[in-house]
């Protein structure tokens, strides 16, 4: 709220603030005759003391005494002590007293002059004067206490200067406060006179009141932190905050004690401006995240369904760029700066008899020649063990990354997951079909005109499915046809997984044969054979499978997840029909380089022969280039490459089914519709529609391959940022501009933890192959950061070994000792038992607490039921009663009405009316404040916020306060 | 509109109604409405700030479902009875729905979300069936 509009000139604020308290008093008036007499009394005196305070008003500005400023803070204290309950008096009483006492009455008088609030002090000095008694009780006491006072205040001169400016921002908070009175509630009343009370030095508290003042100050934190929830207007919000943090700036440092108070301060200072610097990085966090323009308005035109495939798109991006910073960043480019440049050594260089056809674009686009040759594989790395001058590992860092980036991915995976559970909740019943399908089924964030007539289309027939279901909840007339039916489309699909697996194997086995006859001999088809068919099998069965899957007959939903099943089904069953193809592959390469080992030893034996015979050893070993030395070939880098083509080919056939699948359907539709016979566009063809799962799925198996090449083709999560980063585009205008929003639009957020379960599962088997090969399989010997080695994983024991002190590496052995290791896992098992059965109890005393809650419900209704039965019953009784005594009917009618709507009701229907004069009548409507009962404590205490009246809707305008402010801008409308 | 030197002028229904987020809502005249304080959807600066702090997505889930409550309560008495009910089924369902049909829903509904039976929904009620709906909080958001 603008806070200039309300310190414009004092005058005003005088104004403004005589309303406001006139106001109150207004809504306050609970007051006795006996009072108002008094305060009639009182009134006389305060004529003259306004005219006075006029002058000193203007004195004010250049007043500096400090004695002038300090009665006066010590008034507004009173004042605000005045207002405290009862209860509170006794620990006050004795503070005040200190102050209280070096006054006296005239002292009184003077700061009822200065009051800025008038009528609330006239109130108050009525109390003030009932206290009067109480005080000279205390006299005693009182006594003792200013004499320590008088020892404080000489310790505490030097800080007056400090206060003084304290006090001046006090004066313009108070005016605030003052003006806001109306709508703020007993609490802020409270955490006024808390306020005042903290004007007090700190020096002069007892510990207790210290302890109040901390547990003020945490109280006004914690309001901070939940001001967002609170349901309040906007206005009331940063006034309340506002208000806090003036109050915990102001009092923070006051806590603590002496030498303390120096270092809590600076602790506080330092705490706020850690917070406000991860306020900031949180605002630039959130307008770092990439696309989010472009996925809304994805969202609002096809709803929340696609836009989660864009959000998992966005998510999956997320997580591959940080896999290519670690392996981009700890393995290629620290090779390519410190490693041996290429053409170095054997393995860094391309063989002679490839040399010519290295540099050739079909050789390259195949990443033979010189891609093989390069940082993105296995094979070009050294097996040195420390490169640079910064002796970086290179073997250790390479298996590191390998772990590292598996690990990571198990981590975000899950993590999510469990997220996503949270989120969910438990919201699996099928308790609350009908309210949910009521309240929650429509997108708030649709804004095109299509998708809503969509989205309402699908809500109707949503509701007509649940009612068709409610009525006949089990009438399944032929269910023997439909068992066949189902059981025949298994089948069906069954026979689709098992050829579709076949077609694999047999094209892999058929690809090796050619590439044993040499790659130039064939045609490209020959060439490519493996990946296309396997991006065309993953382009038709999931057709082929929505065909078998009308026959089944099932609830769209329960289709929809047997198409998903079936669709990972067969992507599983093709990755492994690859991968076990590779395998074979693997076994064929290490055959061949065991000929190879031996025919390099017969060659390295003839050239020694030949070095001998010539005598001058150091020549030939110039003469031999590195591309001339025979050499393995290298299963690592074979995979690598089987990997990073699969990818290639997969995006490649993912962008051209978007061009020719979307994009042409989409501009024939759209043009040959002019001159056809059918209405092409909602007939036959008509536009695509974005397919969720599916697009989902061929991201997951993406992934999946991703992370199983990754150890091989260091270069694989670089393609895949780049893949991804383009398919974010493509797709977003593909489905811009040539889809058409989904007829039946399922939610998304159901599905969420499915798809993600399913990304743990490839993330599981896909690591799976990739570890195996890692464990068992030796690596090759003449390519890659571990030949040489017996096993890759050799690389730790030699770190450890030789970069390690003994002893560590001896605490590893025994740590790696079965005898720990066994029991170790046994523990885990155990841990991981017992977790699982002690949810499960949780979970069924979940569902028995549910049970109960329904039973009592029932009964509650029943009760219910019975009592208003009753109450009619009373009610036609009071009738006739009423008929017959027609003079009383007043009386009866009202008596009777209470047990008819219960109690509950009845306060509501009192609200109701209360509510309703307050909403439908023109705004001034001073006189028309909800009657004191309203605000009667209740027992059920919501979380209402600490202040709503019960029953109010928290965050309902409550007639009474705002509108008192608001009267006077209306008028100037 | 002037705001610099009027800030406490304010938006008629009509102009914010139109607003590409909310112009396709079925509920949209409701929603400014129970976030303008007078009750005919004229919004200050601070009210339209309110109502899309309430509807973005960081606000927790409580804020949300009392202005949720608001919202559906149709004729303002704190209590979603079958009238309002009966209005926000039409409002989804574009008035598709027979009249048996929709009382048929709204039976249900009552019948489901009613814990204390009294035949219509208190904002406990409303409180307790929202927290556990699995889509509450992915739908009830608008990005600006």
């Amino acid at each position: 709220m603008p806070r200039s509009n309300l310190i414009t000139s004092e005058n005003d604020i005088e104004i403004g603030l005589d309303l406001a308290g006139d106001e109150e008093e207004e809504e306050e008036e609970v007051s006795t005759l006996q009072e108002e007499q008094r305060r009639e009394r009182q009134r006389g005196r305060r004529r003259d003391g306004d005219r006075e305070r006029k002058k000193r008003k203007n004195d004010r500005s250049r007043e500096t005494s400090t004695a002038g400023e300090g009665e006066e803070e010590e008034e507004k204290r009173e004042r605000g002590r005045r207002r405290r309950e009862k209860s509170d008096r006794e620990t006050e009483g004795r503070e005040r007293n200190t102050e209280g006492n070096g006054r006296g009455k005239s002292g009184k008088t003077e700061k009822t002059r200065k009051n800025i609030k008038n009528e609330k002090t006239r109130k108050m000095e009525a109390e003030e004067e009932e206290e009067a008694g109480e005080r000279k009780t205390k006299k005693k006491k009182r006594e003792e206490r200013t004499k320590e006072r008088e020892r404080e205040e000489e310790e505490e001169k030097p800080k007056l200067t400090e206060k003084k400016k304290k006090k001046k921002k006090k004066k313009k908070k108070k005016v605030e406060t003052s003006s806001e009175q109306e709508s703020s509630e007993e609490e802020e009343n409270q955490e006024e006179d808390k306020e005042e009370e903290k004007e007090v030095r700190p020096e002069s508290l007892t510990p207790e009141e210290l302890e109040k003042l901390k547990e003020a100050v945490d109280e006004k934190k914690k309001l901070i932190q939940g001001l967002r929830g609170k349901p309040w207007p906007m206005k009331k919000k940063l006034l309340t905050l506002r208000e806090s943090q003036e109050f915990v700036e102001k009092y923070e440092g006051a806590l603590g004690k002496g030498k303390g108070r120096k270092l809590y301060a600076y602790k506080v200072m330092m705490t706020k401006k850690w917070m406000k610097f991860q306020r900031d990085f949180e605002n630039f966090k959130t307008a770092c995240i990439p696309w989010e323009m472009k996925i809304k308005e994805i969202e609002s035109h096809f709803g929340s369904s696609v836009a989660s495939y864009f959000l998992f798109l966005r998510w999956m991006y997320g997580i591959n760029m940080i896999l290519f910073g670690l392996t981009f960043g700890l393995v290629m480019v620290p090779e390519a700066l410190m490693g041996r440049p290429y053409g170095s050594i054997p393995r860094k260089t391309v063989p002679r008899a490839e040399e010519t056809s290295a540099m050739d674009f079909a050789v390259l686009w195949d990443f033979g020649g010189y891609a093989q040759y390069s940082v993105l594989f296995y094979g070009y790395y050294n097996n040195q063990r420390a490169i640079g001058w910064l002796k970086f590992r290179m073997p250790l860092s390479y298996f590191l990354v390998g772990v590292g980036t598996v690990a990571y991915s198990y981590m975000v995976v899950i993590r999510t997951m469990a997220r996503n559970a949270n989120e969910s909740g438990v919201g699996d019943d099928n308790s609350f079909n009908f309210s949910w399908k009521m309240f929650t089924s429509w997108d708030y964030l649709i804004g095109n005109t299509e998708t809503a007539d969509n989205k309402f289309a699908s809500i109707t027939t949503s509701f007509k499915e649940a009612i068709l279901e409610e009525q006949e909840s089990r009438k399944d007339d032929n269910i023997h046809l439909t068992r066949f039916l189902r059981v025949l489309a298994n089948f069906l699909v069954l026979c689709c997984l098992a050829g579709s697996g076949y077609l694999i194997y047999f094209v892999v086995r058929r690809s090796q044969k050619f590439a044993l006859d040499g790659l130039e001999n064939h045609t490209w088809w020959e060439r490519n054979e493996v990946n296309m068919v396997m991006s065309l099998l993953g382009m038709f069965c999931p057709m082929l499978f929505d065909v078998i899957s009308t026959l089944e007959n099932y609830h769209p939903r329960v289709a929809l997840q047997w198409q998903l099943g079936r669709i990972f089904a067969l992507f599983l069953g093709n990755l492994y029909t690859f991968i076990i193809a590779l395998m074979d592959e693997i076994n064929l390469k290490r055959e061949e380089e065991k000929i190879v080992k031996f025919n390099i030893t017969m060659w390295e034996a003839s050239l020694h022969n030949a070095t001998e015979s010539e005598n001058s050893t150091a020549a030939t070993v110039t003469i031999i280039q590195p591309a001339d030395v025979p050499r393995g070939p290298c299963w690592e880098t074979m995979v690598g490459q089987e990997f990073v083509r699969l990818i290639i080919s997969d995006t490649m056939t993912t962008y051209i089914t978007l061009l020719i699948g979307d994009f042409l359907r989409a501009v024939l539709v759209r043009f040959l519709n002019y001159c056809w016979c059918w209405d092409l566009e909602a007939g036959f063809p008509s536009y695509s529609e974005f397919d969720v799962s599916g697009n989902v799925l061929g991201l997951i198996f993406n992934q999946g391959m991703i992370w199983m090449g990754a150890f091989y083709a260091p270069c694989l999560p670089a393609l895949n940022v780049l893949r991804l980063h383009v398919s974010m585009y493509l797709q977003c205008w593909a489905v811009m501009c040539c889809n058409v929003p989904q007829e039946r639009v399922f939610k998304a957020s159901g599905s969420n933890n499915f798809y993600m379960a399913m990304l743990l599962v490839i993330l599981f088997l896909s690591t799976l192959p990739a570890i195996y090969t890692i464990v068992t399989i030796p690596p090759s010997f003449d390519c890659g950061p571990f030949s040489g080695k017996k096993r890759m994983f050799d690389v730790i024991q030699e770190t450890l070994e030789s970069d390690f002190p003994a002893w560590f590496g001896k605490v590893f052995s025994y740590a790696s000792n079965p005898g720990l290791v066994l029991p170790f896992i046994l523990l885990m098992v155990l841990a991981i038992y017992y977790l699982q059965s002690t949810s499960k109890s949780y979970k069924e005393a979940n569902v028995e607490l549910k049970k109960k809650l329904q039973t009592q419900n029932e009964e509650n209704k029943k009760k219910n039921k019975r009592a208003a039965l009753k109450a009619q019953m009373d009610l036609e009784e009071a009738r006739k009663a009423a008929i017959k005594t027609p003079e009383h009917q007043k009386n009866n009618n009202a008596s009777v009405k209470v047990p008819e709507d219960g109690d509950e009701q009845h306060r509501g229907s009192q609200r109701q009316n209360n509510c309703r004069n307050g909403r439908n009548l023109p705004p001034p409507r001073h006189q028309e404040q909800p009657p004191p009962n309203t605000r009667a404590p209740v027992s059920r205490s919501y979380h209402y916020g600490n202040q709503g009246p019960p029953g109010y809707l928290p965050g309902h305008p409550r007639h009474s306060e705002p509108r008192m402010c608001r009267a006077p801008n209306l008028q100037r409308h | 509109m002037d705001y610099t030197n009027d800030p406490d002028c304010k938006l008629p229904l009509a102009l914010i109604v139109n607003m590409p987020e909310l112009k396709e809502n079925p509920f949209r005249n409701r929603i400014v409405e129970s976030f303008s304080e007078d009750g005919m959807g004229n919004l200050s600066f601070n009210e339209f700030v309110d109502m899309f702090s309430v509807l973005s997505e960081m606000a927790p889930r409580e804020l949300k479902a009392i202005y949720a409550f608001k919202i559906y309560d149709f004729n303002v008495d704190n209590y979603l009875c079958k009238e309002d009910l009966e209005k926000t089924l039409n409002k989804l369902t574009k008035e598709e729905l027979t009249p048996e049909e929709v009382e048929l829903v709204c039976e249900k509904t009552i019948e489901e979300a009613d814990l204390d039976g009294d035949n219509k929904l208190s904002y406990a009620d409303f409180e307790n069936m929202i927290t556990r709906a699995p889509d509450f909080l992915s739908t009830f958001h608008i990005r600006i």
